[in-house]
Order: structure tokens, then C-alpha cells, then sequence
């Protein structure tokens, strides 16, 4: 898959396996399919929405990419640069590239630093800045998010959710990366300070021409600040295109459920809901074939063997599905 | 729109008020909250965290933590009984029976040690005279309504070894077991993927409709509130803001906090059409809910509102009824959004 | 919505911020009973820093006419066989007890937290060893192992801080350990290595300041115990030498002779041990309370 431009960040086959473990000697039993196989990019200044419900490994993708976790295959190349197999001390300079902004507003900030000092720890790691110029610089970055400089002398927990997610954002963007991942960055918020907060990501990917991979389960919220989609499902991308085509043309059937399953905020809208049967099949023993076919309505023998690979069945839009395969 | 006839209420909550006696000080969760709900219908509580739609709901069926909480006024009525004069005895009697509740965490509220169809053959016996086999029988009956799958299987299981969708299903299984006259769910798909939350949303209304149980769907979600309920209240700050029809509520809507939070939400916007919307600024409310313990004067919402004004400030607007069914507590609203009969 | 698990969540690994001082005007009026032990505790530590200025008599000077002078208004609580003066012994002696039971502590905990740490943050092998390590120490009661240790080193004040601390190491590390462990997943963590800081600079900032909490409860109750294995070592010999007083080594002189005689000798260091300890715990058990939210209600 290719962009126009040069991609920020490119990440190709990855692939992160857990061990199962079990007994006494601590045996390999089997494999958790964390993420099995996932191939994006994200170029300058765009947002790729990455969607799918729980344990389908779109937040190890996110920790994958950052380096968080060591992916068990796969590269993954920021700004052209591999960056798969840097040791720690090698890959220091590119995280400054890339920062993270986490789910939950409460365990994501240090109980026992004030917000000033939090907002200002990366400043200090990486020698940007120090003393009075590493003070005003996060003053500056305060006002970016919408906090006053006077609340630097603040302990999280004298914030209210929305609050400690715009301190979460003030630290993420104090090393003035290229990429921010998202891993759910408003779920965990009410709807009138959630709106806040998006907004807030939008204008500072438009003042700092900022890349996101921003992970939500939350579609209404993707298709808003997205500009590219990829649905995963059982650790596998099924469906990757821009967010027109995607919401408008949905073609895996499961991006078509999940579509139907979201609760539209307006009871003039009946529409006739496609409810999906059953659970998500254990990453463990994901099913053969199509990993998807438990739960399709258009199930055929092949899909139950045959697992398809993502294509592209219409200029610029990649499924994984065998109904859209060009003949 | 559609309009309902006005059968009797089977729950009627009038003034209903619980507060917390906390080192905080004082704290006003539910003040002068007054709805009913009839047989067979869905009304949704909808509202941000810390409105008090919870401690609602938890007041209703008198299972607030006390101490630091208590009602402090009010009736609940449930049929012509007041619960709120019923002895703790009686009021047992009541839960799980005549009224009941499910919860967002299913996890939490199975016994992990016990199987899934003894805890409910359990809750049977608890109201019903049937014996062990009887109410073993009823339970794997009742989990076959709730269309898990190998339902005698499933009885055998413990919690942990089903999904989190197939627990919300057997807590429901549970609710329903006696057959109650009110179901009370708070947040019941709030932790659910939302594949699963459209077939937990779908049985909730089913089995509704099937045995005609009024239900009081506590929730944050608009959409889902779209999709279910036929009457909407919208709590802010402990206080009910706003209660009309579900049509009305969103097409019409008469409080401004109401109309910033439906302008707040981002919506699948493409699919209908609506290209252009999908890339603009959200609205926003600016600021924040208050503390419960220091609530503002006046109208909770005030500090946030755009028209706020002096009278705002100083006393909570009464309910005023503007349109027939559609009770809104704003002094301006008449003015904001016109009001016809 | 999600507020109060998020926030229960992080009480759960021990990591919340509170004011000290409403923290302190809390506790007097909710645990009585911890105030009885803080103050006992203070007595004690004033008693011990002061010991120059409560006391008429050297707890060392001995005068053969006073041998085994009962409790009088020139010497409140007797006098010992050689003729020193209990009250100064027993005042002394608690410089003794707090000295032993701080630094036994003090460096019990530094060591106890450094293995709880590292095994707990670096995981793997190191955790393996160290928490087998840990298991054997733990294994022999603090009094047994302590005593070995005394006995190997020889009586002293050091080696008795020394052999004391040593036993206390396993409680505080494995503390410390599944404390690590439950910060360790929290994502300000994670934030911390998404920055690209070090490891040792996130034990060290991240989440050493946030153990603090479940240390100074689990230090508390260690110290009872600490002073208790004192004066045991003391009166088995094997504590601190002649002629520092030490309470457990007034007994042990005292006890089996004096007991019928000359009961003072027994009961008022008896009493001294006793009331510390049990001051001790008093405030351990209200600090916990507290302190350690998987006690709180």
C-alpha cells in the first residue's frame, strides 16, 4: 500500500505472538494471534482511523509501533528510518517522533507529580529544554491544550477527566513529534467534554501538521476525525480505505455489521439493524479460513477454508473478503 | 411522533431526593426527581457521569449505601405501594420479584463460585414456592429465552467461563426470572462491544415486549437512547432538566443542555449523506459538570450556558410544560425555542 | 462515566495524592486508638531524645547501698542489684530500643525495598532468584534467624541493628514487589518509556514515590517487632553488650533471682516493652487503615 508522499510511519506484516503458557514447567501451549499480519501507513498531516472491538489487537498494534512491546515480526519505519530493531538507546531520538496518549485519564498521570512536572518530563529526558526555558516552554504548551498556566502547580487528581486528558495530550506534544497514537483517547469521557477533547486534536493536527493512529471501538467518533480507516478484526486488518468510501461502501461484511450495530442518535432513523450472532471467536483458536466466518451472513464453503488476503477491490480501497475479490 | 395513551403508571417516582453525607460535605445526587413509567414501556434516565442517574435508579430500589447516603424525601410508588414506607423485610420481597435490576459489570454482580443456573434457580426459589428441580428447570428456561445457546450446558458453567455478552444475558435471564413489573438497567451494554450491544439493546426490547415489563434505561448513550426508549428524562447535576417523548426530545429539544449535548456528539454522518459534516469542528459545551457538593445557586447548568442571566443564577426554573408531554426546567426556554401548543 | 473505577483502580496500586494535614486532622478524629499508639510513640521518642533532661541519676553510675531499693521518692522506680537507678535505665534504654528498632528498620526497608523493586520491575530471572532468596529468609521465624546472625557476629550495637534488619527484608520486599508489579501496568508507566526514559529513572520517579504509602504502614509494623527482637536478643545475651541499659538485659538479669524479691526489677522494663510495642501496633493498625486502601471500607 502506498501513499501520496512520503509516509510518516510504515509498518508491513506485523505480527506480535504471546506464548501460551500452562503447568508446573511453564510449557508453550499455544499462541495468542495478538495481531497477525497488519500493514498501514500514515502520511503527513492524516489521521488513520484504526477500529475493532475488544481483542482485536488494536491496541498492541499501538504498543507494537511504539516500541512498547517487541513485535514478534514485522517492520516498522518511521520517516523512512527502520525502526524494528533499535536497542533502546538507538531508538531514543525517534521517540521523540512518536508519542502516545492513553485511554484512561486517571492511571495515565503519575498521582504524585504535579501536572507541570508531567508536561515538562520529556523536556528534561531528552535535554530540550531546562529551568526557566523548560518553565515557559511548558507554560506555552498549557495554553496550546487549554489549561491555564497556574494549574502546572495542580495534582492530577485535582482535575476533572477531560482536564488530565489535555495534560496527557500537553506531554505527548512537548517533544513536537510528527506521529501521535491515540489508543482510545476520548472513550473514557462524557459526551459534551469528549467533543471538547476532539476538537482540541484536530486543531493541533492542523497547526502542527501532526499524524495520528487514532484507535477508538467508537465509530461516529472515527469517521469524525479520521481520514483513512482500517477495521481489524482477530488481529487482522479486513478492510483499509479512506473514510468516504468506507462509511458510504462499506464492503467486509463485518464492517457493514458493525456499521448496522452503531446506535444512531435519531429515532426518525429506523433502519433495518443487521445484528450480528455470536461472539468473537478466542484469538487463540482463531477459526479456519476466514476468520470472520462464524458470524457471516454470506458464509459460503470456501470461506470456511480458504482465508483471504487483503486486495484491492476498487481503486484505493483493500478488503479481505472473498465476495469482493476482482474475478 | 407517536403518542401514547395514558395508562396508569406501574412505577411512580414523585420528589424523589437522596443525598450523601460526606467528609465533602453535603452532596445533592438526586433532588426533587419526579417520572413514571407504565406497563410496557421504555423509559430512558440519560445523562453525563455524576447527574445522578445511577443513585436513581439505586434509590428506587432503596439499595443506596447508607451510611453516607439516604433518601431524604419523595414517594416511589410501584403499583399504589410506597417502597419508600416498606420495611426491609418487605422491600426484599420486592427486589428481584416485583422489580429489578441489571448492572453495567455482569462480572461483578455473578458470584463467581456458583454456577450460572444455580444463581438463578437461587433468585427463583427466593420469591416463588418450586422446588430444587423446578426451579433448576425454570432457570435453564429462562437462559434459552435469553437465547443462550446449549442452554442446559450453560447452567452448569460458572460466570467466568462465559463472554461478557452471554453474562449480561444471564444477568437478564436472572432479572426477568420472576417475572417483575419493572426492570431497572443501568448502563446493561455500556461495556459491551457494539456488536454485542445491539443483541443485548434487541433481547432487552424483546423480552419487553413479550412480557410486557415496564423498563428504566439508565444511560449516556443518545444513540442507544434513540434506538429504545419511548420517553426520555435528561438529569443534569442531580436535577431532571428536561422529559418528553423520544421524538420530541430530539427533534425539539428545550433545554439548552440538551441542545448542546445532541450537538455534541459526533454521528455516522457519511452514511446519510452528510459528507461535509463529518470533517467539521464538533460543538462544544465549554466547562464542566459541577461538583455535587458545590453546586451553583440556581440553574446547575447556568455556569455553561450561553443565555445564562441574572435570574438563572438565582433560582432553579420550576417545570413549565410548553408542549403537551414535553416538561422542561429552563427559564428562557419559551423564548430560546419558541413554544407552540 | 468511568471516574470511580479509574480512581479505585489507581488506590488499588497504591498511588493517590492526599494533603498531609487534613490527612492528620482525619485520623486523630477517626481512629482514636491510633492517636493512643502516636502518642505513646511520641512519649517514647521524646523520652529517648531527652533522656539527659528527665533523669536525676547516670543509668550507669552504680552505688552498692542502693542494691535492690525499692520504688522511693529519690529513685521512682527502684534500684537494680548494683544500685542504678531504674527509672534512668529504663529512659536510657529506650535510646537504645529506638535506635536499634529505626536502624534495624531503616536499613531492613532500603534493602527490602531495592530487591522488591528490581525483582519486580525487571521481572525474569532476577525476580525468579530474588523471590526464592526472599522465600528461604522468610521460612525462619525473624527471632531464629535473627539470633544465628547475632550469635555469629557477636554482641554489638551494629551487629544487633544488623542482625535484626536482615529478617525484615522478605515482608517489605515482597510488598514492594507486588506493589511494582500492579504500578508497573499502569499506563503513566507506559507514558514514561513511550518518552524514552530509563529504566532506573522511571523505578525511581515512576513508581518508587508511589510505595511510599504501603512502606510506611508495613515500616510501622516492623518496628514493633524490630524493638521486641531487641530486647529478645538482649535478654538471651546476644543483643547489646554490658554496660549499655537495655530493657530485654535488665530483665534477663533480673528475672529469675529478683522476681519474688525485688519485682520492680521485671515489671517496669516488662512494662516499658510491652507498652511500646503495643503503641507500636496501635499506630501501625491505624496507618494501615488508612493508608492501604485494600483495608478501607
Amino acid at each position: 500500500m502506498s501513499d501520496a508522499g512520503k509516509p510518516i510511519i510504515a509498518v508491513t506484516g506485523l505480527k506480535k505472538h504471546y506464548p501460551v503458557r500452562k503447568g508446573l514447567l511453564r510449557r508453550t501451549v499455544g499462541q495468542v494471534f495478538a495481531v497477525d499480519g497488519v500493514s498501514f501507513s500514515i502520511g503527513e498531516g492524516e489521521t488513520l482511523g484504526l477500529v475493532g472491538e475488544s481483542g482485536c489487537g488494536k491496541s498492541t498494534v499501538a504498543r507494537a509501533v511504539m516500541r512498547l512491546i517487541e513485535p514478534t515480526d514485522g517492520t516498522i519505519t518511521l520517516e523512512g528510518q527502520d525502526i524494528t530493531h533499535l536497542g533502546k538507546a538507538e531508538l531514543r531520538p525517534f521517540r521523540r517522533q512518536m508519542q502516545m496518549i492513553f485511554q484512561d485519564p486517571f492511571s495515565s498521570l503519575n498521582p504524585r507529580m504535579t501536572a507541570g512536572d508531567i508536561v515538562r518530563e520529556p523536556l528534561l529526558v531528552h535535554g530540550v529544554a531546562r529551568g526557566r526555558a523548560a518553565e515557559e516552554r511548558t507554560a506555552a504548551l498549557f495554553e496550546q491544550v487549554g489549561l491555564r498556566p497556574a494549574q502546572m502547580r495542580s495534582f492530577p487528581h485535582q482535575f476533572s477527566g477531560g482536564q488530565r486528558q489535555r495534560v496527557s495530550i500537553a506531554r505527548a506534544i512537548a517533544l513536537d513529534p510528527r506521529l501521535i497514537i491515540g489508543d482510545e483517547p476520548v472513550s473514557a469521557l462524557d459526551v459534551s467534554i469528549q467533543a471538547q477533547v476532539i476538537n482540541l486534536l484536530m486543531d493541533l493536527q492542523r497547526q502542527k501538521r501532526l499524524s495520528y493512529l487514532f484507535i477508538a471501538h467508537d465509530l461516529a467518533v472515527v469517521e469524525h476525525i479520521s481520514h483513512r480507516v482500517a477495521v481489524m478484526y482477530l488481529g487482522k486488518i479486513v478492510e483499509y480505505t479512506d473514510k468516504t468510501s468506507l462509511f458510504l461502501n462499506p464492503l467486509h461484511p463485518y464492517t457493514e455489521a458493525l456499521l448496522s450495530a452503531v446506535p444512531v442518535p435519531d429515532p426518525r432513523l429506523k433502519r433495518r439493524r443487521r445484528v450480528l450472532e455470536g461472539d468473537v471467536p478466542s484469538p487463540m483458536k482463531p477459526p479456519p479460513g476466514c476468520a470472520f466466518h462464524t458470524r457471516c451472513p454470506y458464509a459460503e464453503a470456501r470461506c470456511r477454508v480458504e482465508a483471504p488476503v487483503l486486495q484491492e477491490a476498487a481503486p484505493g480501497h483493500f478488503v479481505s473478503c472473498h465476495l469482493h475479490v476482482a474475478a | 411522533m407517536d403518542t401514547h395513551d395514558p395508562m396508569p403508571p406501574v412505577l411512580d417516582v414523585a420528589g424523589l431526593r437522596t443525598m450523601f453525607f460526606t467528609r465533602q460535605g453535603l452532596l445533592r445526587a438526586v433532588d426533587d426527581v419526579s417520572f413514571s413509567v407504565a406497563r410496557g414501556e421504555v423509559l430512558a434516565v440519560v445523562g453525563e457521569s455524576g447527574c445522578g442517574k445511577s443513585i436513581t435508579a439505586l434509590s428506587i430500589m432503596r439499595l443506596v449505601p447508607s451510611p453516607p447516603g439516604r433518601i431524604v424525601g419523595g414517594s416511589v410508588t410501584l403499583d399504589g405501594r410506597d417502597l419508600l414506607k416498606l420495611d426491609e423485610a418487605q422491600m426484599r420481597g420486592v427486589r428481584g420479584n416485583e422489580m429489578s435490576m441489571i448492572f453495567q459489570e455482569p462480572m461483578t454482580s455473578l458470584n463467581p463460585v456458583l454456577t450460572v443456573g444455580s444463581q438463578i434457580s437461587e433468585a427463583i426459589r427466593l420469591h416463588q414456592d418450586l422446588s430444587r428441580a423446578a426451579a433448576a428447570d425454570k432457570a435453564v428456561e429462562m437462559l434459552r429465552r435469553v437465547k443462550i445457546p446449549e442452554p442446559a450446558q450453560r447452567a452448569r458453567e460458572f460466570p467466568h467461563q462465559l463472554s461478557g455478552g452471554m453474562r449480561q444475558r444471564a444477568m437478564i435471564a436472572m432479572a426477568l426470572a420472576c417475572n417483575p413489573k419493572v426492570l431497572i438497567a443501568d448502563e446493561p451494554t455500556t461495556a459491551l462491544d457494539v456488536t454485542i450491544q445491539a443483541q443485548i439493546l434487541e433481547l432487552i426490547l424483546r423480552l419487553q415486549q413479550d412480557l410486557g415489563t415496564a423498563v428504566i434505561l439508565i444511560t449516556h448513550d443518545l444513540g442507544v437512547v434513540a434506538e429504545t426508549a419511548q420517553r426520555v428524562i435528561v438529569m443534569y447535576a442531580g436535577r431532571k432538566i428536561e422529559e418528553a417523548d423520544v421524538g420530541a426530545l430530539f427533534a425539539e429539544p428545550l433545554h439548552p443542555y440538551t441542545h448542546g449535548l445532541l450537538a455534541s456528539v459526533p454521528r455516522l454522518a457519511i452514511m446519510s449523506g452528510q459528507v461535509q459534516a463529518a470533517q467539521e469542528r464538533l460543538q462544544e459545551i465549554p466547562g464542566m459538570v459541577p461538583p455535587l457538593t458545590n453546586l451553583p445557586t440556581g440553574c446547575a447548568f447556568a455556569p455553561r450556558c450561553r443565555f445564562a442571566d441574572a435570574q438563572c443564577r438565582a433560582a432553579f426554573p420550576p417545570y413549565t410544560q410548553p408542549r403537551r408531554g414535553h416538561w422542561v426546567a429552563c427559564w428562557h426556554s419559551e423564548r430560546l425555542y419558541g413554544a407552540g401548543a | 462515566m468511568h471516574s470511580t473505577e479509574y480512581d479505585s483502580e489507581l488506590v488499588k496500586a497504591g498511588a493517590s495524592a492526599q494533603g498531609a494535614f487534613g490527612q492528620t486532622a482525619y485520623f486523630l478524629r477517626r481512629y482514636p486508638l491510633g492517636a493512643i499508639g502516636a502518642v505513646i510513640m511520641a512519649l517514647f521518642v521524646l523520652a529517648a531524645l531527652f533522656a539527659d533532661f528527665i533523669t536525676a541519676y547516670s543509668p550507669l553510675s552504680t552505688d552498692a547501698a542502693l542494691s535492690l531499693a525499692a520504688p522511693s521518692r529519690a529513685h521512682w522506680l527502684g534500684a537494680d542489684y548494683m544500685g542504678r537507678d531504674i527509672y534512668s535505665r529504663i529512659v536510657y534504654g529506650a535510646r537504645i530500643s529506638l535506635a536499634v528498632g529505626l536502624g534495624s528498620t531503616g536499613l531492613g526497608c532500603a534493602l527490602g525495598v531495592v530487591v522488591g523493586l528490581v525483582s519486580g520491575y525487571l521481572g525474569g530471572w532476577v525476580d525468579l532468584i530474588a523471590q526464592r532468596v526472599m522465600d528461604i529468609l522468610q521460612a525462619l521465624p525473624l527471632l531464629v534467624l535473627a539470633l544465628v546472625m547475632a550469635a555469629a557476629l557477636g554482641p554489638s550495637l551494629w551487629n544487633t541493628i544488623f542482625a535484626i534488619s536482615i529478617p525484615l527484608i522478605p515482608a517489605i520486599a515482597r510488598v514492594i514487589r507486588s506493589n511494582t508489579l500492579a504500578l508497573r501496568e499502569l499506563a503513566f508507566v507506559e507514558a514514561a518509556q513511550a518518552i524514552g526514559m530509563s529504566e532506573l529513572r522511571i523505578a525511581a520517579r515512576h513508581i518508587l514515590p508511589n510505595t511510599v504509602a504501603p512502606l510506611i504502614v508495613l515500616a510501622t509494623a516492623q518496628l514493633g517487632a524490630a524493638i521486641l527482637t531487641e530486647a529478645s536478643l538482649s535478654f538471651l545475651g546476644l543483643g547489646i553488650p554490658e554496660p549499655h541499659p537495655s530493657w530485654g538485659r535488665m530483665l534477663s538479669e533480673s528475672a529469675a533471682e529478683y522476681i519474688r524479691t525485688a519485682p520492680w526489677l521485671v515489671i517496669f522494663p516488662g512494662l516499658a516493652i510491652s507498652l511500646v510495642v503495643f503503641g507500636t501496633n496501635l499506630l501501625g493498625d491505624a496507618l494501615r487503615d488508612i493508608l492501604d486502601p485494600r483495608e478501607r471500607g
